[in-house]
């Protein structure tokens, strides 16, 4: 297995599969010529040429309803929007037409499209450049979003997705491009759905999806070495839907959920895990089940305050110790 | 247009007028619901473009006043009824309603209630099509106040800088619900406004179906040889409100008079008959029959079909599971 970076493993995916399938296709801003804002598309014009790999006007709801209509025609397009941020000028064609195509033709016509973007806080990007919006996604029927934190699974949920009939909104982060993990060398089609047991323990449940994965693991390395709680993190790439099971299951299991978001708590990841906690196992509970999140805020720029925005391993540590009563 | 041709046109032409007129009567009887826009007044417009282009082959989209579009590329008109009847037979299976017919088999892409929504939509199947070097076209039929959509000047840069075989077909019945056109669109010619991306347009009148014929193959033409996009803005009137709850009170009913003086299947009509290729006889008995069939076949087929199962009220949001296990469970072979 080979160690590589995020955004390789992003080029990889996207490489074998325009190389299997003449109708995948990918779009986007400077995604082309100049290789991807994250080179996660590099090399791939000078391999496939401009009807393929397709630098796009700076038109965000145009091409996106553009790759929306080529997919009810068999291509495959993937859509890179530089930054989430910009997303919100694509919902329309993303929620209006791709997610509901297929209801409202009663199954007649599909929107096999795949959404990338970059979302989350990087260093001091600001108020229009570092939100999270993985909340906004989740919610919308007819549409898959999913979340990889690690290379492995950035490359594995890309292949997957490009393959299935559903539209896929993929949640990248910023600050992740960059690193390095284990990537099968063969092909490897990561699951759309479920969750994964990142590290197991038996006294709380963290959950992450994304960064916050690393952030649980963190957490469960300093729990276990200086407090003896045994954390277990259980990592939500699929955000749509969620792995009902896998939460009942750990939380059966530790008895006490903490939920890691980098995004602001209202209407997010975590209220949602809860409110499937309360569903599913409500009486396994020796703990209210607490959230980890972000401020309320518009992303400020100053760095000391940024960095109050936003949570990171300390507070999930934090959380927990308060949940066992040692802080 | 051949006689032949102007002859069944004329008998295509009243049905789409008679079905219109008979979903009016069906929504006044509550047994359609929602939103309902209809066509009567434009109908030269849909069936002079598809005269010309190749329905069943090119590929149609629309906006919300889609049934006579469905029709025309080839839907059964007691399918589009019986959707409008919210039917597990009508042609999204009572999932879409008025708003949204859709007929894949014969490549009418859909109906879309958002404005503006399908313009980015045809370009890209127009995409598609230059991507697997088929001969089809795209065709974009919307009204006039979807022109002032971030969509349209979005698309129209695409499509010029890409070269993508669609037509846009402009109805410009000169209202957007209630607001005259020259009350919300600084240029009021629709054919004007693309010249700024460079892509050729034409206008002529959109009730004489041998003008909009005429016009539309040299549209159809120019998309079809690989040339790119063309823009073809039609001079058209609705004669009923724009949907249902629509008294028109922002327009006089001396305007309205002076449209149906106009009448695209009086004019056609008026010209056979002139011609001695029908008479006044035989067209009022083409109504009677038109009327009889919607009667006896398309409203009975509506009326009698099941209501969809509540049990299947969560079908078609996803594909159907088992066919997506591979990349659900990643257990790809
Ligand atoms: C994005 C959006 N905004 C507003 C509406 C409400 N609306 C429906 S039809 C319409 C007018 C459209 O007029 P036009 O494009 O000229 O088409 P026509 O109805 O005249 O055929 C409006 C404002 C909508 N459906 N979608
Ligand atoms: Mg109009």
């Amino acid at each position: 297995m080979a160690q590589i970076m995020y955004w390789e493993a992003i080029q990889r995916a996207h490489d074998e599969e325009m190389a299997r399938d003449p109708l995948v296709i990918c779009m986007g801003e400077d995604i082309g010529v100049a290789g991807g804002t994250y080179k996660a598309t590099k090399g791939l014009y000078e391999k496939y040429g401009p009807l393929r790999v397709m630098d796009t006007p700076i038109s965000e709801n145009g091409f996106t309803g553009l790759a929306v209509g080529a997919s009810f025609l068999g291509v495959r397009p993937i859509v890179e929007i530089m930054s989430v941020n910009f997303a919100w000028l694509a919902m329309d064609q993303m929620f209006n037409s791709a997610a509901k195509v297929r209801y409202m033709s009663g199954g007649q016509l599909a929107a096999p499209c795949v959404f990338r973007s970059a979302g989350g806080a990087a260093h001091q990007l600001g108020a229009q450049h570092s939100a999270r919006m993985e909340k906004v996604f989740m919610g919308i029927a007819g549409l898959r979003v999913v979340t990889p934190s690690n290379p492995k699974q950035a490359y594995g949920l890309l292949k997957s997705a490009v393959r299935c009939d559903d539209p896929v909104f993929i949640n990248e982060h910023e600050l992740m491009y960059n690193m390095k993990g284990e990537v099968p060398d063969g092909e490897y089609f990561h699951p759309l759905e479920g969750s994964e047991i990142a590290r197991s323990g038996t006294d709380v449940t963290l959950f992450g999806y994304n960064i916050s994965v690393h952030w649980c693991l963190k957490a469960a390395e300093i729990l276990d070495k200086q407090y003896g709680i045994s954390a277990e993190v259980v990592d939500l790439y699929s955000l749509s839907p969620l792995d009902r099971d896998g939460i009942r299951k750990s939380v059966s299991k530790t008895h006490r959920a903490v939920i890691a978001e980098e995004d602001e708590a209202p209407v997010g990841v975590g209220s949602e895990v809860i409110a499937i906690i309360n569903e599913e196992c409500f009486f396994e509970l020796d703990a209210a089940p607490v959230r980890v999140h972000s401020a309320l805020v518009p992303q400020p720029y100053n760095h000391t305050l940024e960095k109050a925005a936003i949570p990171d391993h300390e507070d999930v540590v934090k959380a927990v110790l308060k949940m066992f009563g040692k802080a | 247009m051949k006689i032949e041709d102007k002859k069944r046109v004329l008998r295509e032409m009243v049905l789409h007028r008679r079905f219109e007129e008979r979903c009016y009567q069906a929504y006044i009887e509550r047994k359609i619901g929602g939103f309902l826009h209809l066509y009567p007044g434009q109908e030269a417009c849909c069936n002079g473009v598809m005269e010309a282009a190749r329905p069943g082959h090119d590929y149609v989209i629309t906006g919300y006043r889609d049934h006579v579009h469905a029709i025309k590329c080839g839907a059964d008109p007691k399918e589009v009824m019986a959707e409008l009847y919210g039917k597990e037979t009508g042609s999204s299976k009572g999932r879409g309603g008025s708003m949204h017919i859709f007929d894949v088999a014969h490549r009418f892409m859909g109906g879309y209630a958002l404005v503006g929504g399908p313009f980015p939509l045809a370009a890209g199947m127009a995409k598609a099509i230059q991507l697997k070097g088929g001969d089809e076209i795209a065709i974009c039929f919307l009204g006039d106040a979807a022109n002032n959509q971030g969509t349209f000047h979005e698309t129209m840069n695409m499509a010029a800088l890409w070269k993508l075989p669609v037509l846009f077909v402009c109805e410009n019945n000169l209202y957007g619900i209630g607001t005259a056109i020259d009350r919300s669109t600084a240029v009021v010619h629709q054919h004007k406004r693309v010249a700024a991306y460079n892509i050729p347009a034409d206008e002529c009148d959109g009730q004489d179906i041998e003008v909009v014929y005429e016009h539309a193959r040299k549209a159809v033409d120019h998309v079809r040889s690989g040339k790119g996009p063309y823009f073809l803005e039609l001079l058209t009137y609705r004669y009923r409100g724009h949907s249902m709850s629509d008294s028109r009170g922002y327009r006089s009913r001396e305007e309205e008079e002076m449209w149906k003086q106009r009448d695209p299947i009086f004019i056609l009509r008026d010209r056979l008959i002139a011609a001695g290729e029908m008479t006044m006889a035989d067209y009022e008995a083409l109504e009677k029959e038109t009327d009889a069939y919607i009667e006896n076949e398309v409203i009975r087929f509506a009326e009698e079909s099941p209501e969809p199962r509540v049990e299947d009220l969560e079908k078609y949001v996803l594909a159907e599971r088992e066919t997506q296990l591979p990349w659900l469970t990643g257990k790809a072979a």
